[in-house]
């Protein structure tokens, strides 16, 4: 895609995260210093991985010395400001997406495509070889059960794309953390690394793109 | 006295006439590949087999073996290409392993779990494959088709039917099916063939057994394919 060429010269390389702290302890002054803050966003995706992200369970308590949250679908903040680290779940099917996603590159520090969906397109690619408009008409006309089926047409709608992309095809991402979900364990590892200041990396048990 | 090569540092014995991919599997080293079965005749095309010897990166599945070869294998600027090659088999065809009946059984997604792929890397080429549920105990989806011709092969030298081929050259190449309509229900393709148990992906898959084994339980969720490639299941 074209924003390739020049992406390269917009978005500086990652740059380090901010410490926290010595090793991995869970410092309960954490309001003495600077938290880690994340943003995080379904795209073509499901919110299965926003889910899988709560199984990390009671270390969220933990990660919650550690991080503060900007727009994520548990603040409900509508709009992403300068962030350490973005999540992005999902791939990129409509020009929504493509907003959302540009929002995130230019306000992250650090940009981690989670999911198959951000990964290959995932499942919403399925469509990539059928006609949009035959689609469309299978969804909204013909499929059983339907009364007065129509296909929805409202400006405020965004526009869909032909075919569902992966999100680094749009713009350039720093970590890629695949499954479907990736499991709590391989996102609160992948986490605790990026937390910690080293280079993520998955167990076998964890890499899983299924 | 045998003779022996020298694969990554090790002292690997062979027979002459084995190639080094016949050699190193006999030792129990492990070389990545997808085209290459034991059983059959090398083919030599998916090149994620490659080796570098005595200074030339060759394909090790049709190299033989002679004495004395010093061969590097397991080598950071090997490992990296074949990563390189196995994201392009990714991007070439439509692999949605979450969609994917294979999934966890399969040898490509293997592959790439060893080699620590994290993402294609390549703009996805999302290719129009067919697929053909015509025959009643074999499904065929191309999507997931990586032209190895282990089917192809199978069919032709075991089974003795001739079932599969493939058509078209370079990115057209088409996996095809022999018959007048070119659907596979109209071939005298059996379940039990062994063309029909050989494809490394999910693109030839016997039908109502798919989730037989639930996902996170299959050979590769629990087995690196190097274990598994080593530990005689080849044999």
């Amino acid at each position: 895609m074209s924003e390739q060429s020049d992406r390269a010269g917009r978005f500086p390389p990652p740059s380090p995260l901010p410490q926290v702290g010595e090793g991995d302890s869970v410092s309960p002054t954490g309001d003495t210093m600077k938290k880690i803050r994340i943003a995080t966003c379904s795209l073509a995706g499901c919110f299965g991985c926003h889910m899988s992200f709560l199984d990390i369970d009671e270390r969220l308590f933990g990660l919650i010395e550690l991080v503060e949250f900007d727009r994520t679908p548990l603040t409900d903040i509508k709009h992403c400001g300068p962030c350490d680290i973005g999540l992005v779940e999902g791939g990129v099917c409509n020009a929504e997406n493509v907003h959302v996603l540009k929002e995130f590159r230019k306000n992250c520090k650090v940009l981690v495509a989670i999911g198959a969906c951000a990964i290959n397109g995932g499942v919403p690619a399925m469509r990539n070889n059928i006609d949009l408009w035959d689609c469309f008409q299978e969804v909204y006309c013909y499929e059983g059960g339907l009364e007065c089926g129509q296909i929805p047409n409202d400006p405020e709608l965004p526009l869909p794309f032909d075919k569902v992309h992966p999100v680094y095809e749009v713009v350039k991402v720093d970590y890629f953390l695949p499954g479907c979900p990736p499991s709590g364990d391989a996102i609160w590892k992948f986490l605790t690394d990026l937390l910690n200041g080293r280079e993520p990396k998955l167990d076998y048990e964890q890499l899983h793109f299924d | 006295m045998s003779k022996t090569i020298t694969i990554d540092g090790l002292a690997v014995p062979f027979q002459e006439g084995q190639t080094i991919m016949d050699a190193a599997l006999a030792a129990g080293v492990y070389i990545p590949h997808l085209c290459h079965n034991p059983e059959f005749k090398p083919h030599g095309s998916c090149k994620l087999c490659t080796v570098n010897v005595n200074g030339r990166n060759v394909a090790s599945c049709t190299m033989p073996a002679v004495e004395g070869q010093l061969v590097l294998s397991d080598i950071a600027e090997l490992n990296a290409e074949r990563l390189a090659l196995t994201q392009m088999l990714f991007v070439e065809g439509n692999h949605l392993c979450p969609a994917c009946e294979k999934s966890g059984n399969c040898q490509l997604q293997a592959v790439a779990y060893y080699l620590g792929m994290m993402s294609p890397h390549y703009n996805h080429f999302y290719p129009q494959r067919e697929a053909d549920a015509s025959h009643p105990d074999v499904m065929l989806d191309r999507n997931r088709c990586i032209y190895c011709e282990l089917c192809v092969r199978a069919s032709r030298e075991v089974d003795g039917k001739n079932v599969f081929g493939l058509s078209g050259r370079g990115i057209k190449t088409i996996l095809v099916v022999n018959s007048a309509s070119g659907l596979l229900g109209d071939t005298d393709l059996a379940v039990t063939d062994k063309a029909v148990q050989v494809c490394p992906t999910g693109a030839i898959l016997i039908k109502r057994q798919g989730y037989a084994v639930p996902i996170g339980q299959r050979v590769f969720d629990r087995l690196t394919i190097k274990d598994v490639q080593t530990g005689g299941s080849h044999e």
